[in-house]
């Protein structure tokens, strides 16, 4: 529900129709990808997220769409999943 | 929740043959009960098939259908035409023709129709049918970078004046439609002559079916191709992996289209324009024997390895994890 305007709004579609184990195990799987950057992402009461850097900045984000443009704002360079590096760093775990 | 009804844009560049085809499509009783918002109501030809007239930029036409003039911002004018049918101003209508100027990105357009809040609940996206000019289209391909993202956008691809174009130039048009966007279905039309079944039906042809063109050199660095997966992906690591790339490349990713098998007993049908991504649809089961993961992109400046490596790498992750 957004609170301002009182209208369901859609979920966002990377995140609809799941439950809550999906939320979590969501979480950790962008943990993988945030660790190579310094930054890491908490579920916030199960509807929003905290995402934080290892120098106490956070930022809440509300999806997945909202997540990677406030990822790279915080760890102040572009996020790449093409990047080679972040690709050896998740086959490695 | 009501039904939502489809908007289905009809895009192309200047002078391509959007409102020639308009023109026709709304003589036609089989379009059925359709809101038609248009660019300047004076170009369309109706006069002939005139009821009556609503107000200034309102007319509805003898086969039931309201055409009207696009004011300015779309989501106010679907807004309006829903409160009008409310009112009984109007007559009830079951889709929506949107003719886009010849200038326009449809990507926008595809994003207020998913995420305007009040628009979402009542509109979807329909198909895009982006008409091509088959006399002048291999120039402006080469000229005008806005007919190249209406092409990669739509789902069918209308090669107008086929009549009167050389046959030998129609025939290189479309394999370099073929080539930019093999996931288009190709339609040729003379005088805006087309069945409105084929033309409006949704834009959900089966990937499966789709052949890739030869690259002739010249599409610049825009390429469509085809990633195969060899076994179920995992879902979750699906959707985290591509809004990270719509997020750091969207502007090179202009098409994302295909079927996936996630483990389930059906598949995800997928279907993204740059930055927008329809809602996934989880059907219930396969169409046919054959459970292959199938994903075309139409990308720029993009190599088919780098996605495929990064996504596999996604995927592996999820299995680590879980």
């Amino acid at each position: 529900m957004c609170s301002l305007c009182g209208i369901l709004l859609r979920s966002h579609w990377a995140e609809e129709g799941t439950g809550r184990r999906e939320r979590n195990f969501r979480v950790r799987l962008v943990n993988q990808v945030l660790a190579h950057y310094g930054l890491e992402l908490g579920d916030w009461g199960g509807r929003t997220y905290v995402l934080r850097d290892r120098k106490g900045k956070s930022a809440v984000v509300a999806d997945l769409g909202a997540l990677w443009a406030e990822a790279e704002r915080l760890a102040e360079r572009p996020l790449d999943p093409l990047d080679p590096a972040l690709v050896a760093s998740l086959r490695r775990g | 929740m009501a039904e939502r009804l489809p908007v289905v844009l009809v895009t192309g560049f200047l002078g391509s043959g959007k409102t020639t085809l308009l023109s026709r499509l709304l003589a036609r009783p089989e379009l059925g009960e359709a809101a038609v918002i248009v660019n300047e109501l004076g170009e369309v030809a109706i006069d002939h098939h005139l009821l009556r007239r609503v107000d200034e930029r309102t007319v509805v036409l003898s086969s039931g259908c309201v055409c009207c003039t696009l004011r300015g911002d779309l989501a106010d004018e679907l807004r309006d035409l829903l409160s009008r049918r409310t009112r009984g101003e109007i007559p009830p209508f079951r889709r929506v023709l949107v003719e886009t100027t010849g200038l326009a990105d449809p990507a926008p357009i595809l994003n207020t129709l998913l995420v305007e809040p009040v628009v979402q609940h009542h509109f979807e996206p329909g198909a895009v049918v982006a008409t091509v000019d088959g006399v002048n289209g291999l120039g402006q391909l080469d000229r005008q970078p806005e007919t190249l993202k209406q092409i990669v956008v739509a789902d069918r691809l209308v090669v107008t004046k086929a009549d009167v174009a050389a046959r030998g130039a129609v025939v290189r048009l479309e394999e370099r439609l073929r080539t930019l966007n093999p996931a288009a279905e190709l339609l040729e039309v003379s005088f805006g002559e087309v069945d409105p079944g084929v033309l409006l039906a949704p834009g959900d042809r089966d990937p499966r079916g789709i052949e890739l063109g030869e690259s002739d050199g010249h599409g610049g660095e825009i390429r469509a191709f085809v990633l195969f997966l060899a076994r179920p992906v995992d879902w979750s690591a699906f959707g985290i992996w591509l809004t990270m790339l719509l997020q750091s490349r969207g502007a090179d990713v202009l098409r994302v289209k295909g079927l996936l098998d996630v483990g389930a007993a059906g598949p995800v049908l997928l279907n993204g324009v740059q930055h927008v991504v329809h809602p996934p649809e989880h059907l219930d089961a396969w169409p046919d024997e054959d459970r292959r993961t199938r994903i075309v992109f139409i990308v720029r400046g993009i190599e088919e390895a780098e996605l495929e490596e990064s996504l596999a790498a996604f995927d592996a992750a999820a299995r680590l994890v879980g």
